[in-house]
C-alpha cells in the first residue's frame, strides 16, 4: 500500500473521529467540562495505540512518546511529594534554613550517596559512583541472599516432601503430590548434564520435557488471557465511557 | 490456496478477534463463573476477620494492568468497606498512587468511610524490599505522614498498628515481582497472613506459594476479579470481560487448530523438519 492511501486513512479516520466527538457533545450527552474532555483524549490516544497493528505511523510515534513523557513526569512528581519531600526536604533542609526545629542530620548520609550515584553522567566524579554501589550490593546481599534462600528454596521444598496420606488429605491433593514430585525429580534430571541423558535418566528426562512443556503451555495459556483482557477492558471503556452504547 | 493460508495477513486476525470482542460485548448472555478454591480462600479469610481489623492492600501496578488488577481492587475494598475493616492502602509503584486513591476514595464516599478514620492512604514509597523490611520494623518511621500528609501516629485507622506484625491480613495486588518480596522480605519475616490478586501473565509463577502455603489465596487475571466480583455481589467491569474473554479464547483455540491443521496440509511441516535437521548437523 503506498503512501498517498496511507495519508488518505489517516485523514478519514482523524475526520470520523471528529464527527462521532461532535455527535457526541451536540446529542450523545457528553457535557462541557474537564471529565467529557478527558474521556475524549483517552478514547484518542486509546486508538492511536490500536493503529500499530494496521502498521507503524506518525500517530502511533506521538503516542507512544506522549505515553513516555507523560509516565516520567507523573513518576517525577509522585517521587517528590511522597518521598523527597518529607524525608529529606521538610526534617533536613527546612529547619537548616528557618531554625523552626533541629535538622536531622542523618538523612545526609543517605542524600550524599544518592548524588554519587547520579555522579554517574560525569566522566572525572563517576568513581564516586562506585561507593553507593557499593553500598547497595552490599545491603542488597546480605538482605537478600538468607531471605531468598529461606523463602525460594527451603520453604519451597517443602510440597515435595509433604506425606501423600496425612490423614486431612483428598485423594486429589495426594495424586497432586505425586505429581509434584515427579515433575520436580524428572525436570531436574532433565537439566541435569553430568549424566548421558539414555536409559531410565534419558525416559526420565524425556518425561521431564513434558513437564515443562505443560508448564509452558500454561503460561502461554495465561499470557493470551492477559493480552485479551487489557483488550476487552479498552474495548469496554471506548464502547461504554466513550461511545455509550454499552450499559 | 492453502499458501494463502499460511501467509494469511496478521490484521485479520486482529479484526476478527477485534469483532470477537465487541459482538460479544454487545450481546448479553451470561456464563457461569464458579469461584476457585483460591480465591474463595480469600473471601473466607476477610468473612472471617473481626470488624475494626486491619488489612493492608498494596496496589503495586501501574495503568498498564489496571484492566485486570483495578476491577480486584474495587470488589475487595466492596467486601472490606462491608465488613467495617479498616484498610490500609499504599503502593510501591509510583504510577499506582492515582490508581489507588482513586478506588480507596470513590468506594469509600459510598459506604461513607472517612479517610484517617476507616480507612488510611500511605501513597508511595521508593525502597521496595527495604521499605517492606522497614514497615516491618516500625510502620510510622516508614510512612511518618499519609498520602495527604497527615501524621500516621494520630490517625484512628491506625489505631494499634506498630508494625507489619499488627496487621491482619495483607493483599498485594502485583503486575510485577513485587508478590516475591513481599513474601520473602514481609510474610516471611514477619508472619502476617497473605494473599495475592495478580496480572495473568504473571499468575503461573505465584501458584507454587499457593501450593507451599506462603500464600492462603490467589486471583489471577480478570477471571479471578470476576470470580471475586461474584462472591461480593458487586458485578462490574470483570464479569462483564468474560463473555468476550471466553469468546476470544475459543478463536485463539480454533486459529491454533486451523493453522496446525494448515501447516500440516501444506506440507510445512517437512520444510521445517529440514531445516531443523541441517541446524542440528
Amino acid at each position: 500500500m503506498n503512501r498517498s492511501v496511507d495519508f488518505w486513512i489517516l485523514v478519514g479516520t482523524l475526520a470520523a473521529f471528529t464527527a462521532v466527538n461532535i455527535f457526541l457533545f451536540l446529542y450523545g450527552g457528553f457535557r462541557i467540562d474537564w471529565d467529557s474532555f478527558g474521556i475524549v483524549i483517552a478514547a484518542g490516544l486509546t486508538l492511536i495505540m490500536y493503529s500499530f497493528l494496521y502498521k507503524d505511523n506518525p500517530a502511533f510515534k506521538i503516542g507512544e512518546n506522549l505515553y513516555v513523557g507523560v509516565a516520567l513526569g507523573y513518576t517525577v512528581i509522585i517521587t517528590w511529594f511522597n518521598a523527597l519531600k518529607p524525608d529529606i526536604y521538610e526534617p533536613f533542609f527546612v529547619p537548616l534554613f528557618t531554625g523552626t526545629a533541629r535538622p536531622e542530620y542523618l538523612v545526609v548520609v543517605p542524600v550524599i550517596l544518592g548524588i554519587f550515584m547520579v555522579l554517574r553522567i560525569s566522566t572525572r566524579l563517576a568513581w564516586l559512583s562506585r561507593w553507593s554501589f557499593a553500598f547497595v550490593v552490599g545491603l542488597g546481599a546480605g538482605l537478600t541472599i538468607p531471605n531468598y534462600i529461606h523463602t525460594f528454596i527451603l520453604r519451597q521444598i517443602e510440597p515435595s516432601m509433604r506425606p501423600l496420606f496425612g490423614g486431612n488429605e483428598t485423594v486429589f491433593a495426594s495424586v497432586n503430590g505425586i505429581f509434584i514430585l515427579v515433575g520436580v525429580v524428572t525436570v531436574l534430571l532433565y537439566f541435569f548434564f553430568s549424566i548421558e541423558h539414555k536409559g531410565p535418566v534419558g525416559v526420565a528426562s524425556k518425561i521431564g520435557i513434558y513437564f515443562l512443556m505443560v508448564s509452558f503451555g500454561a503460561s502461554f495459556g495465561y499470557t493470551v488471557m492477559g493480552r485479551m483482557s487489557l483488550l476487552i477492558g479498552r474495548m469496554i471503556f471506548l464502547l461504554r465511557d466513550w461511545l455509550g452504547v454499552l450499559h | 490456496m492453502l499458501d494463502k493460508f499460511v501467509n494469511i495477513d496478521r490484521r485479520i486476525i486482529f479484526v476478527l478477534v477485534a469483532i470477537a470482542v465487541i459482538v460479544s460485548l454487545l450481546l448479553t448472555f451470561r456464563l457461569p463463573i464458579p469461584p476457585t478454591p483460591p480465591v474463595l480462600s480469600i473471601y473466607n479469610t476477610i468473612e472471617d476477620l473481626p470488624p475494626d481489623s486491619h488489612v493492608l492492600i498494596a496496589f503495586d501496578y501501574d495503568p498498564a494492568a489496571m484492566e485486570e488488577l483495578q476491577p480486584m481492587a474495587v470488589a475487595l475494598l466492596h467486601h472490606l468497606y462491608s465488613k467495617d475493616l479498616k484498610v490500609i492502602g499504599l503502593t510501591l509503584w509510583p504510577g499506582g498512587t492515582g490508581l489507588a486513591e482513586q478506588a480507596l476514595v470513590t468506594l469509600a464516599g459510598e459506604y461513607n468511610k472517612k479517610s484517617g478514620e476507616d480507612f488510611v492512604f500511605l501513597g508511595y514509597k521508593p525502597g521496595v524490599a527495604s521499605l517492606i523490611i522497614n514497615m516491618g520494623e516500625n510502620l510510622h518511621t516508614a510512612f511518618p505522614t499519609d498520602f495527604y500528609g497527615n501524621d500516621t501516629q494520630t490517625l484512628p485507622a491506625l489505631r494499634g498498628v506498630h508494625s507489619l506484625k499488627d496487621i491482619d491480613y495483607v493483599i498485594d495486588l502485583a503486575a510485577g515481582a513485587s508478590a516475591e518480596t513481599w513474601i520473602a522480605f514481609g510474610k516471611e519475616k514477619y508472619k502476617f497472613d497473605m494473599a495475592v490478586g495478580c496480572t495473568a501473565v504473571i499468575g503461573p509463577d505465584l501458584y507454587p506459594f499457593l501450593d507451599s502455603r506462603q500464600i492462603n489465596g490467589l486471583m489471577a487475571g480478570l477471571k479471578g476479579a470476576a470470580e471475586y466480583e461474584v462472591l461480593v455481589g458487586f458485578q462490574a467491569n470483570a464479569v462483564e470481560g468474560m463473555r468476550p474473554q471466553s469468546v476470544t479464547h475459543a478463536l485463539v483455540v480454533v486459529f491454533i487448530i486451523f493453522s496446525n491443521a494448515v501447516f500440516f496440509a501444506s506440507g510445512g511441516w517437512r520444510t521445517t523438519r529440514k531445516r531443523l535437521g541441517g541446524a542440528g548437523r
